[in-house]
C-alpha cells in the first residue's frame, strides 16, 4: 500500500478515514495460541465479547458463534473470563490446530 | 467606544478576553497570572461573557480542557505562569501537534527551585520547542494588543498553531498603566468569526483525532506540523500591519529604537526594553551611538530580519532573562549569534543574563552594558562572551 507523503496528510493528524483499523489484521501476529470455541459449553453470557480487546468474538443473530481469527491475537482473555465450569473457550496450540486442519 | 483605561497587565489581558469572548476559557490560577483567571470568572458571574468558564483541578487539566474544547470546534484560551506552564508541558506538545489554535496568556515567572514568584523568562523559554508561536510584550498596552492579534495569527488557515503571549510577572502583570482599550465591536470585528477546521461536534463527518502513529507515519506528521509555524511569519506581519491601520499601533517581529546610525546595539525583550529605552536616550544625549533591538516574536524566530538589522553593528549585547544550563549561551543569544553566522562581516557579540527571579535591571545597568560594548568595539576583541548583570559576584 502506498503511504502518503507529509504534504498529503490532513492537518493536525486528523484521520478522515475513521474506522480504518478494520484493515489492520491483528490476527497476523497471533501469539502462537488460539482460542477454540466449544458451542455446547456456552451459556451466552457475552463475557468474552465484552472483554476481547480486538472485537474478535463472532456474534450472529444475537449469539456468540466463535472467533474471528483475522483479528484474534491469541491473548487468552476470553478463555480466562469465560465463566462456565467446563470452559466454552479453550486455548490451543496454533500449530497443532493447523496440523489437524480445523479452524482458520 | 475606544477609551483610555487604567489597567494592570492581568486586567489588560482580561479586558481583551471580555471583548473577544472565546467559547471556552479553561484555567487554573497561579501567581502572578491569578488575576486574569479571577477577572474572567467575575465577568462570567456578572454575565458579561457567554463563553464556558472551566476551572479544573490543575494546569495539566486546564490545557487538556483547552485541547478537548478546541478539537470540538471552539475558540479557546487559557492563562498561566511558571510551574503552571510546566505542568501543562505534555499537553503543550499535543495542542501544537493537533494544530489547535489555542491562545494562552503566560505571565512570565521564574522556575523553582528555589521557589520564587517573580518575573523571568525561564518558563516560556523552556517551552520554546513545544511548537507554540511565542510573542512577548513590553507593557500592558502591548500585552492587550498582542493578545488580540494572537487569535488572528493562531486561527489563520495557513497557520492553525497555538500562540502564547508573554508578559513579565509583576513588572507588567501587576503594574498599572493607562492603556487604549479599543471599542468592543471593533475588537470583535478585528478578530472575526472563528471557523473550526474539523470540529468533532460535526457528527455528520466521521473522523479520528489523536490516534497513534507508528514508525511509518510519525515523521511525516511531525514534518507537516512544521508548516503552520513556517507559514506564520507572513500572517504575523499582515496581522500586525492591519492592527496598525485599524487601531494606530503597528507591530512587526521586533522594534528598533534609535538604531538608524547606531554602531552598538543592546538586544532585550519584554519589560526591560522599556528601561533600556531610557538608558539609550541618556547615552544618545552623551553622543554615544547606541540603539536597542527589542524582539517581539521569539517563535518563529526572525533570524534573517534580525541578522540584517544587526550585521553592520560593531558590537552587540544580547540580554536574556533566563539561563540555558550547559548550552552555548542563553536562548535569545544562541538564536541571534547563529543567525549572524552566514555573514562574512558580522559584529562582535556577547551574552548577559539578567533579572532572574525578578531581579531589577536599571538604567545604570544598561549603561554599564553600553560601556562594555564600547570597549569591545574599540579593541575588536571579546574577553568574556558570557556575563551576568546585577549579580553579587
Ligand atoms: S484470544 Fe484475545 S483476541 Fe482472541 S478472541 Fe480471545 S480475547 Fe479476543
Ligand atoms: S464467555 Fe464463555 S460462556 Fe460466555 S459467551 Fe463467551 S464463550 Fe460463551
Amino acid at each position: 500500500m502506498r503511504k502518503e507523503t507529509w504534504k498529503e496528510l490532513t492537518i493536525g493528524t486528523i484521520n478522515l478515514d475513521a474506522g480504518n483499523s478494520v484493515k489492520n489484521l491483528t490476527g497476523t501476529w497471533r501469539s502462537g495460541k488460539k482460542p477454540q470455541f466449544i458451542e455446547e459449553h456456552c451459556i451466552q453470557c457475552f463475557f468474552c465479547w465484552l472483554y476481547c480487546p480486538h472485537f474478535a468474538i463472532l456474534v450472529e443473530d444475537g449469539e456468540v458463534k466463535g472467533i474471528n481469527y483475522d483479528y484474534c491475537t491469541g491473548c487468552g482473555i476470553c478463555s480466562v473470563e469465560c465463566p462456565t465450569k467446563e470452559k466454552a473457550i479453550v486455548m490451543v496450540e496454533e500449530e497443532a490446530e493447523l496440523a489437524e486442519g480445523s479452524g482458520k | 467606544m475606544s477609551a483610555l483605561k487604567t489597567l494592570n497587565g492581568n486586567q489588560s489581558i482580561a479586558e481583551a478576553v471580555r471583548q473577544i469572548d472565546p467559547d471556552v476559557l479553561a484555567a487554573y490560577p497561579i501567581t502572578p497570572s491569578t488575576a486574569i483567571v479571577e477577572t474572567i470568572a467575575k465577568f462570567k458571574a456578572d454575565g458579561m461573557i457567554t463563553g464556558e468558564f472551566v476551572c479544573p483541578e490543575s494546569e495539566h487539566s486546564a490545557m487538556s480542557v483547552c485541547i478537548g474544547a478546541a478539537s470540538a470546534g471552539g475558540r479557546v484560551m487559557t492563562a498561566t505562569a511558571s510551574q503552571g506552564l510546566a505542568l501543562m508541558w505534555e499537553m503543550l506538545y499535543i495542542a501544537a501537534g493537533l494544530r489547535l489554535p489555542i491562545v494562552a496568556a503566560i505571565v512570565n515567572r521564574s522556575m523553582s527551585a528555589p521557589i520564587n514568584i517573580h518575573g523571568d523568562h525561564s518558563d516560556t523559554m523552556g517551552a520554546r520547542d513545544s511548537g507554540w508561536i511565542q510573542i512577548y510584550s513590553e507593557n500592558c498596552q502591548e500585552a492587550y494588543d498582542n493578545f488580540i492579534q494572537a487569535f488572528r495569527i493562531a486561527e489563520h488557515l495557513d497557520v492553525r498553531t497555538p500562540v502564547l503571549v508573554g508578559l513579565d510577572g509583576f513588572i507588567i502583570s501587576h503594574s498599572m498603566e493607562v492603556i487604549q482599550v479599543e471599542d468592543d465591536d471593533e475588537v470583535k470585528k478585528f478578530v472575526g468569526e472563528y471557523m473550526p477546521l474539523y470540529p468533532l461536534l460535526d457528527t455528520s463527518h466521521k473522523m479520528t483525532v489523536g490516534s497513534i502513529d507508528f514508525t511509518d507515519y510519525y515523521f511525516e506528521h511531525k514534518r507537516s506540523q512544521l508548516e503552520g509555524i513556517e507559514n506564520s511569519p507572513t500572517v504575523i506581519e499582515a496581522v500586525g500591519k492591519e492592527f496598525g491601520q485599524k487601531f494606530g499601533r503597528e507591530y512587526g517581529f521586533f522594534e528598533e529604537y534609535r538604531m538608524d546610525d547606531a554602531e552598538l546595539c543592546i538586544v532585550v525583550m519584554s519589560s526591560a526594553a522599556g528601561t533600556c529605552k531610557d538608558a539609550i536616550d541618556e547615552l544618545r544625549s552623551e553622543g554615544k551611538k547606541v540603539g536597542l533591538l527589542k524582539p517581539r516574536v521569539f517563535r518563529p524566530f526572525p533570524h534573517k530580519k534580525i541578522a540584517e538589522a544587526l550585521k553592520e553593528m560593531k558590537a552587540v549585547a544580547v540580554l536574556d532573562r533566563c539561563s540555558s544550563p550547559g548550552a552555548f549561551g542563553a536562548p535569545l543569544f544562541t538564536e541571534i549569534r547563529s543567525g549572524l553566522y552566514d555573514y562574512a562581516e558580522r559584529p562582535r557579540i556577547v551574552n548577559y543574563v539578567y533579572g532572574l527571579g525578578g531581579r531589577d535591571i536599571k538604567v545604570e545597568h544598561f549603561k554599564e552594558v553600553a560601556s562594555k560594548l564600547e570597549k569591545i568595539a574599540e579593541t575588536g576583541t571579546v574577553e568574556e562572551i558570557y556575563g551576568y548583570i546585577n549579580l553579587r559576584e
